[in-house]
């Protein structure tokens, strides 16, 4: 193949590397009015009175809104397509505030400085009430987080409102009771995630303008544009017909971006005042008014016999919603979807539990989405079973997964399409030094290494519901404009799709022009996430450019004077198969555009997907522990990744790199602490640890493709899946180094410390 | 208050707030290449050279200015695009929104530290956050932009 799988630069690489105006706030006008909010600073109060005539009153200030100037109907921030299975839980603004951060007013003023004055002279006067702030008591807690009567959710998500239960889940296959009796040797542990924060460095913003024709325009740093629009429609009552939505460059997302939380502060305003106006959030707001990974309890039961067959896997959970149930049950529910499957000799598997409104944060959509935290409780269970077995724990795993060509208890008789984890997992024991290495090695001066490991899955695109279209055009000049309404949020994504679009085409990524994204223009797409890009949206780019190819070669032989299965096309000439007549795809695409008759060339195509084939990884940890402090220093991380057929060699590697990275800061230090009160107490890069440049050791990272019979070029995805593995494989490179089990993340060394003191 | 700067190599007399930040008074100025990534002097990306050192300018008072060179990104377009092109050919620069502070500070390292070593570039870089690439291609980019092993 010409150009899948090779390591192209991304095609708008250079304009964001050297910094051209290419982000939300860079387009923004000048006389932009600038929005600052007032937010609640208890964590469950009622707005008993609020006075803004003041405020209003100072030279600059151009609007103030509260609760009792937005419109009352009920939305979520959750950007997943519609019907969304997430609640509409909240208003733009409400007399009721749920968490510390939650939205009081919105003040717009011709500068920044204005607006914080207004915003001081604003009185709020709160009864307040007692916050929901343990989530594992939060159900039987006399506060009820939404006691409003006019929640609507879709679908029954198993919410029971007046006990802070947002959704419940309860999904068996075989009876798990009856097996777990049956099984030689079975081992229990509960395991805690915590709440993580996305951490990307353009923090959320957008800014709106109303165009010449009175319609609102909105440009977003978001990765959902149409599912914001229809977000706005609602929340605004407006027509969705009413609103143009543009992503510019995106400063990064990881999921955050899904989860729409400014748009329809700037959207409103402009309404109001008819001005433009741009919300751009702080790093403190990013950090506390925003969205972090839903914090979880995971109480895991594995069953195995002596032989090492896993035959049940139970897991109950209770995950923390925070204030709104933003992806709340979808988060949830893929804490089984990608636990249950992966290993496949079990005669009985059941994931339950239940999402809880507490008075925090709201948690939404962050890489892993799920399976992240499902991977820390199901792996260190299996480690902890291979440890009760005497077994090594790659045996172990190589003996139960699921492999290509096989089904298992939750996929009702589907086949997975392809795997290539047991070459992941002999790869990757091969690089760390496996069995050189494990368990543990005494380094000498209270030092001593461990290695640990961990396999997971995830999915790829949403499946049965998630579609995407794309639609290729040859332009008059024999170029193609490819267009999506996906959102390249700097993985390349964009550059991936003309890759493809190139090698049906034939054509060099030059002659491709990438537009992306603008509801006014692109055709519809879900937007980038769930790891869908490549496998969905791609495999509409190679539905789209096969149509068109077929529709240039059949105006080349109409052209030619020859049937359509006389031509030969090169990307550049076709020609009759006899050679003696020719034409240029650069002039035939001007006579598509001349004289009467004619018409110029476009493919469309949608495409849809009824499963999520996952992506596979296997990570090897190796840390060195200190007996006499705790500390866990990450000597090595090898990840080895089956994502079907890499796209672009060098992006994915990036991608994998960025997601283990993520993963190590998850595994060993990123919490998203509250105090007593429920304010976050990590509301800076200050107190909120991200890896810096010193904090990478060695991580290494290799493809062991496989073929997807349903995606693009084989192609499954990639995004997600890389950050799964490293909380789980350092903690049992934790263990086994020093014998201290940590079943709650972070690994800090307090614990690790508190462990060597209880062995 | 007005200042009187060179930016960039042409000088510039600006009007700004006492309390002005030169990272704000940049982007006023149409100097978008300057981004600001955590209000608390910790990411890098608001990286631009006073007299040709790298600062944070998201916390340097615009008044301090007052006299000197200010070279943004935008000034040094041939330079950050020879290592862009490396940047982008592994990879490394993903969302590219911390790359112009991120190209400040390696463009300043290369004059600055003659042959260093992986430990001295990421000490000289430690300050330049970065959320998707995970540093290892950036590191792989800069040892081959400086020619070092």
């Amino acid at each position: 193949m010409k150009w899948v799988g090779k390591p192209i630069a991304k095609t708008d690489a250079l304009a964001i590397a050297t910094g051209r105006p290419v982000y939300t706030d860079d387009l923004s006008v000048p006389n932009t009015l600038v929005i600052k909010l007032l937010r609640s600073p208890h964590a469950f109060a009622r707005i008993k009175a609020i006075d803004t005539i003041a405020a209003a009153k100072l030279a600059g200030v151009e609007c103030i809104l509260t609760y009792r100037d937005v419109p009352g109907v009920r939305f979520t921030q959750a950007g997943q397509s519609y019907p969304e299975p997430s609640p509409y839980d909240r208003l733009i603004l409400e007399d009721l505030v749920r968490y510390v951060g939650d939205e009081v007013a919105i003040i717009a003023a011709v500068d920044e400085k204005t607006a914080l004055r207004a915003m001081e002279l604003i009185k709020v006067e709160y009864e307040v009430l007692a916050p929901v702030l343990d989530f594992e008591t939060a159900h039987e807690h006399p506060s009820t987080v939404h006691p409003e009567s006019d929640l609507y959710c879709h679908f029954d998500i198993g919410m029971d409102q007046l006990n802070n239960i947002v959704a419940s889940q309860n999904i068996e296959k075989g009876d798990v009771e009856a097996e777990l009796a049956r099984c030689e040797v079975v081992v229990e542990d509960t395991y805690y995630t915590q709440a993580q924060a996305h951490a990307m460095m353009e923090t959320y913003r957008a800014f709106s303008y109303l165009d010449h024709t009175g319609r609102l325009v909105v440009i977003t740093s978001t990765q959902i544009p149409f599912h914001v629009r229809r977000k706005l429609s609602r929340a605004l009552e407006i027509p969705a017909g009413k609103i143009r939505v543009i992503k510019p460059r995106i400063g990064g997302g990881f999921g955050g971006k899904q989860t729409a939380a400014a748009e329809i502060f700037p959207a409103i305003v402009t309404l109001k005042t008819g001005k433009p106006a741009k919300l751009i959030y702080e790093r403190q707001e990013t950090f506390t008014c925003t969205s972090s990974r839903h914090a979880m309890r995971l109480k895991v039961r594995l069953g195995a016999d002596r032989q090492g067959y896993i035959r049940a896997v139970d897991i109950q959970g209770l995950s923390d919603t925070g204030a709104y149930g933003d992806h709340a049950s979808t988060v949830f529910g893929v804490v089984g979807e990608k636990t249950l499957p992966l290993y496949n000799k079990t005669k009985a598997v059941r994931f339950t539990g239940r999402v809880v409104y507490t008075n925090k944060m709201p948690a939404g959509a962050l890489r892993g989405y799920g399976a992240t935290q499902g991977a820390f409780a199901l792996e260190s269970a299996v480690n902890k079973l291979a440890a009760e077995l005497h077994m090594d724990p790659a045996e172990l795993r190589l003996k139960n997964i699921i492999r290509a060509g096989e089904t298992c208890l939750t996929y009702g008789g589907k086949l997975l399409g392809s795997s290539s984890l047991d070459r992941c997992i002999a790869q990757g024991k091969k690089l760390i030094g496996w069995d050189e290495k494990y368990p543990r090695r005494e380094m000498g001066q209270s030092k001593v290494r461990g290695i640990g490991m961990a396999v997971t899955m995830q999915g790829s695109g949403v499946a049965g519901v998630d579609t995407a279209s794309i639609e290729i055009r040859l332009n008059d000049d024999g170029n193609y404009t490819l267009l999506t309404g996906s959102t390249d949020m700097g993985t390349g994504s964009d550059t991936i799709l003309a890759q493809m679009a190139a090698e049906v085409l034939d054509t060099s990524l030059d002659r491709i022009i990438v537009h992306a994204a603008d509801t006014d223009i692109s055709p519809y797409d879900p937007g980038s996430y769930a790891s869908s890009t490549t496998y969905v949206t791609g495999m509409a780019v190679v539905k789209a450019a096969t149509d068109l190819k077929q529709q240039i070669i059949a105006k080349a032989a109409a052209f030619l004077e020859t049937p359509p299965e006389e031509v030969a096309f090169d990307g550049q000439t076709l020609r009759t198969l006899a050679g003696d007549r020719e034409i240029s795809l650069e002039k035939l695409a001007e006579l598509l555009v001349l004289g009467i008759g004619k018409s110029q060339l476009t493919a469309y195509a949608t495409h849809g997907s009824n499963i999520s084939p996952p992506p596979f990884i296997a990570g090897f940890a190796e840390v060195e522990v200190d007996w006499e402090t705790g500390k866990v220093e990450l000597i090595d991380y090898v990840a080895v990744v089956d994502c079907g057929t890499v796209m672009n060699a060098n992006l994915a590697r990036i991608q994998a790199e960025g997601g283990l990275v993520q993963g190590i800061g998850m595994a060993l230090y990123e919490d998203v602490r509250y105090d007593d009160k429920g304010r976050m107490a990590t509301d800076s890069f200050m107190q909120y640890k991200i890896p810096c440049r010193q904090d990478i050791g060695q991580v290494r990272v290799q493809f062991e493709e496989s073929y997807e019979p349903t995606g693009p070029f084989g192609a499954k995805s990639l995004g997600e899946v890389v950050i799964n593995t490293p909380s789980p494989a350092i903690a049992h490179a934790v263990y086994n180094a020093v014998g201290v089990s940590i079943t709650s993340l972070p690994i800090t060394p307090e614990k690790v410390f508190r462990g060597l003191g209880n062995r | 208050m007005q200042i009187e700067v060179t930016v960039n190599g042409k000088p510039a007399v600006w009007e700004v707030d006492n309390d002005a930040m030169l990272a704000e008074t940049l982007r006023t100025h149409g100097f978008l290449s300057v981004r600001k990534g955590c209000d608390t002097s910790c990411c890098g990306l608001c990286t631009v050279w006073l007299d040709g050192k790298p600062v944070l300018s998201c916390t340097v008072l615009s008044f301090r200015a007052q006299g000197r060179q200010i070279t943004t990104i935008e000034g040094l377009q041939p330079q950050a695009e020879e290592f862009a092109r490396i940047l982008a050919a592994e990879g490394a620069e993903q969302c590219g929104y911390c790359s112009p502070g991120f190209i400040m500070t390696v463009l300043a390292l290369k004059q600055e530290i003659s042959n260093p070593s992986e430990a001295d570039i990421i000490h000289y870089l430690t300050g330049n956050l970065c959320r998707c690439t995970g540093y290892l291609g950036q590191m792989r980019a800069i040892k081959k932009y400086l020619g070092v092993a």
